[in-house]
Order: C-alpha cells, then structure tokens, then sequence
C-alpha cells in the first residue's frame, strides 16, 4: 500500500487516489511523423527507478499533482504541482 | 538424458534411487553461439528447446541473470486456455493449447494438464449478451465454446455462493482449458533443451549489445563478451531495460500482478472459475490449494510485492463467489511484474535491430503461451521472418494502428 504525500491534504493512503500515468509528455505538432506520433501516444521509458507520474486525489481534494516515485522500491522522492518540473533535475523528464 | 518411465522409476527405486543424473547439464559458457537467448523463463527455455530439436540449430545458449523459472514463469497460476476473441489470437493460443496438450509426452515430463475447463461468468441479461458474441467469435476460429445456464454452472461448480449479490445469467465455458503444473512446463524444456545441447547457464546478466552497422553481432555479460549470429529477448519486465541497451524503445508498461493460494483441501473445484464483474477466478490446484488471482496494480512497479489494496479487493471478491473458502487460511501471496502493451496482446518477432529478435509484452497472461511462443519464435529466428501465426503481433502495428485490442477478452477485465 503506497502513503502519498497529496500536497494539499498530506499523507493518505493510495486507494484515495487514482493513477493518471507518466508526467511530462509532451504532445508533438500534428505535422510531425508517424513515428513520433507513435512514440507519443505508446513508447514510455519505463525505468527501474525514479519515474515522474501524475496522480489525482480522487477521494480526497480532487487535484492533480506529481509525484517523483521510484519504481524498484516505491519509495516517492518528490511531489510537487501541475505546471511544476520539479526539484530533482538530475532524474528529469521521463520520454 | 535419462528417460523417466515406470521401468526407470521401479529399476532406481531397487538400486535405492542413487542413480538419477541431474536433469540438465551445466556447462560453461563458450565464447560463441549460432544463436542466444535472453532469458531462463518458460518462453526462453522453449524457443531455445524448438531451435535445438525442431530446427536442428548445434549452438546455443540460453542466458539467465538469476535462476532458470524465478520469474513469473514461477509466479503464474498455471492457467491455460484459447477462448479468445480475434481470429490472430485464437489461432495461436489453440496451437499453443494443442501443444500443451501433447507436452507431456513430447517431454517426457508429466507437466499435469488437467482440462477442468474455464468459466467465464455473466451476472446481467447484457453481460451473458456480449458472453454469447464472444462464444461466437471463438465457434468462428473452430475452438470450442458452449454457454451454460445457471443450473448447468451450478451442476458444475456446486459450491458457488448460493445466493449471490449480483444474480448469474449465464456463462461461457471452454472445456479444454485447464491448469497444469508451472514448475514441471519450466523443468521439462529445460532439461529437454538440454539434452538436444544448448548452453542453459544461470546466474549470467547480460550487460549490452554489440553491433556492427544496424546488427547484432554479439551480446556482453557478466561472464564476458561472446559472439553470436542471432539473439532472443525473452524476458517479460526487463524488456524495456534490454531495448534501451540495443538502441530502441517498446510501448509496454511493468507494473505488479498478484495471486494468492489457500491451504490444501480436498477436492471442491474442477473448472477454473473468472468473474469480470466481480473480478476475480479461482481455481483448485492439484496440490489442492485453492487458487486466487485478480486485478493488477495501477501504477508501473518493479517490486513483485503486490499492494495491499488490491489483495484485499480480490479477496473479498473470490469470498463473493465462494462465500465457503472464508474458513480457509491464506498460505501464501506474491506477484510478478508484469510487462503490458497498450492494447494488451504480445509484441512477438523481428526488431528494429537485425538478427535481434523479441518476445515480450505477455501482460497477465503468458503461460498460457509458452509453447507457441517457443515454436513460433524459433521458427522465426530460423527464417528472419515471422512465424504466420505471429505476424499480426509484431512491435510495427502500433505505428500502422493494426492493433489488437483483447482486453475485452482477458480472462478478468484489466
């Protein structure tokens, strides 16, 4: 069971919150090639360590924000708001 | 390799069973391989065991970071069916049924497939709608499909909860699914490649790629550099890692898929028992433990710990079904990452890199596949073509858009 940090409401448990995937992807221009548009919609890096995802406090405050977690160890690292890109720029920018 | 029959069994039994060999060589890694194959799992060990029997292929190594099966070839629960919804998929998970069914004779290993058949329940007039297209659908790929009514489920699996939350309208059964036993499928083709002379070497770690313009031509490990003509990623979570070390990207997603066993009981539950709705399936292994599988984890995960959230949700759904199996104690949980594609069907051979060649994306459901996907796969290293019964499941299909989107038809909704 995760213990997430909402910045808004503080540390509740995971089942308050629902996942909304990688943060930080970026939509390319529509005149772009088939093969970035497939990496857009599907490729992810997928790591085995720090991984920026968003999450929403569906339950709770009803925000989106994001979380730095790392996927070996669930260990959540950062969090920090939308528009936000975050503190850790060494572990920036999932694809 | 020595051959296990009643006259073997009964010959060691006199000789005070001192006799038996180690069912597979270990040998020491050479410096090159005609072909190498990434990855000690079900899949890996049959693609190696196709190439060295069927194929005839002298040199090759397959190459496990850890030991052969720990993976979720050792974390499954051992289900194996083909009731699946698209004519690309139901023909290559009946030719891996068919082949199940015949395995423990082509490897001389009981693997202890036992066709209790798979029910798949609807609990609404609408859900046993969409029930009956799909039993269709697999009629129209010629594998078998029937769909039940209450009293025949009940017939069937007496001990459904007899007075359900949500009403059963009906159910599809494939009868020729069934279980068999995870740990005999990975051990016989071990030892059976084994014999036929590949290179099975554990605790191997392979580090990187060695190309020459857009080939592979060699792979680096922990045990050193070797060359080889052709290599085989099989290797379910780590896929991603791997194609970033050969220079490319997959779409799939790891993420942590959990089932649970009961202590043993006596014998209540023949066929394996899947509620969408509900989401859970049950079944009972041989063992006599019951069986419980659900939902998957909603975020990307290495762990192979499973939330508690999610264990508790299957629970209290697989206690729906059978309200009975709540006196039971829980022996054992765990999970296995799981690697899974967008539109939940395998991505199977060729690569952006040539003579490399993948098997992966298996998501919840790869068991199910290792012969096939041993076969297939070997056929297409042999060829540097895809296997017919595998064309459709190519890494290109997400550029063309010819996706195949099976969700619907996994065995609980994911």
């Amino acid at each position: 069971m995760l213990y997430i940090p909402c910045p808004h409401c503080g540390f509740r448990d995971e089942t308050e919150f629902t996942y909304g995937g990688p943060s930080h992807v970026t939509r390319p221009e529509l005149t772009t090639s088939d093969r970035e548009w497939t990496h857009y919609l599907y490729h992810r890096s997928n790591p085995k360590g720090p991984y920026r995802e968003r999450w929403i406090h569906s339950y709770g405050c009803g925000r989106w924000f994001n979380v730095l977690r790392d996927t070996g160890t669930h260990e959540i690292l950062e969090v920090y708001l939308m528009g936000q890109s975050g503190m850790d720029s060494a572990n920036r920018g999932n694809p | 390799m020595q051959r296990y029959s009643l006259r073997n069994v009964l010959g060691h039994a006199l000789r005070g069973n001192s006799g038996w060999k180690p069912a597979w060589r270990t040998p020491t890694l050479k410096s090159t391989y005609d072909v190498v194959v990434i990855g000690g799992g079900g899949h890996g060990l049959a693609t190696a065991y196709f190439l060295a029997k069927k194929h005839g292929v002298q040199r090759v190594a397959l190459l496990e970071r850890g030991h052969i099966g720990q993976g979720n070839s050792g974390r499954n629960t051992q289900v194996t069916r083909s009731n699946y919804f698209y004519p690309v998929s139901s023909s290559f998970f009946d030719h891996s049924l068919k082949l199940y069914e015949g395995l423990g004779r082509e490897l001389n290993f009981n693997v202890m497939l036992r066709q209790g058949g798979q029910i798949n329940l609807a609990h609404s007039h609408h859900e046993l709608e969409i029930i009956r297209r799909w039993a269709n659908a697999i009629l129209m790929n010629g594998v078998d499909a029937e769909i039940l009514s209450e009293t025949e489920i009940r017939k069937l699996v007496p001990i459904l909860n007899p007075h359900p939350r949500f009403a059963i309208a009906g159910a599809l059964i494939q009868r020729r699914a069934g279980i068999s036993r995870h740990d005999a499928v990975v051990w016989g083709f071990a030892r059976g490649a084994s014999a036929h002379g590949v290179d099975l070497v554990q605790g191997c770690e392979v580090r990187g790629f060695r190309k020459s313009g857009d080939r592979v031509i060699g792979v680096e490990t922990s045990h050193g550099e070797i060359q080889c003509g052709r290599v085989v990623m099989s290797v379910s979570n780590q896929s991603s890692l791997l194609a970033g070390l050969a220079g490319f990207t997959l779409p799939t997603t790891t993420t942590t898929l959990q089932a649970m066993v009961s202590e043993p009981i006596k014998p209540v539950l023949d066929p394996c028992v899947i509620s969408g709705a509900i989401h859970a399936y049950v079944s009972q292994s041989d063992r006599g433990e019951i069986v419980i599988g659900g939902g998957a984890d909603v975020y990307n995960s290495y762990r192979q710990r499973g939330s508690v959230a999610i264990t508790r949700g299957v629970l209290a759904a697989a206690l729906e079904l059978f309200p009975s199996f709540s006196r039971l104690k829980l022996m054992r949980q765990w999970a296995g990452a799981v690697d899974i594609t967008p539109d939940t069907s395998p991505i199977m051979g060729l690569t952006p890199v040539r003579n490399l060649y993948i098997n992966c994306g298996w998501g919840t459901g790869g068991y199910k596949a290792i012969p096939a996907g041993g076969d297939t796969m070997a056929q297409t290293v042999v060829d540097d073509k895809p296997h017919p019964l595998i064309r459709a499941f190519d890494l290109a299909r997400f550029e063309s858009g010819a996706l195949i989107d099976e969700g619907a038809a996994s065995g609980v909704a994911h």
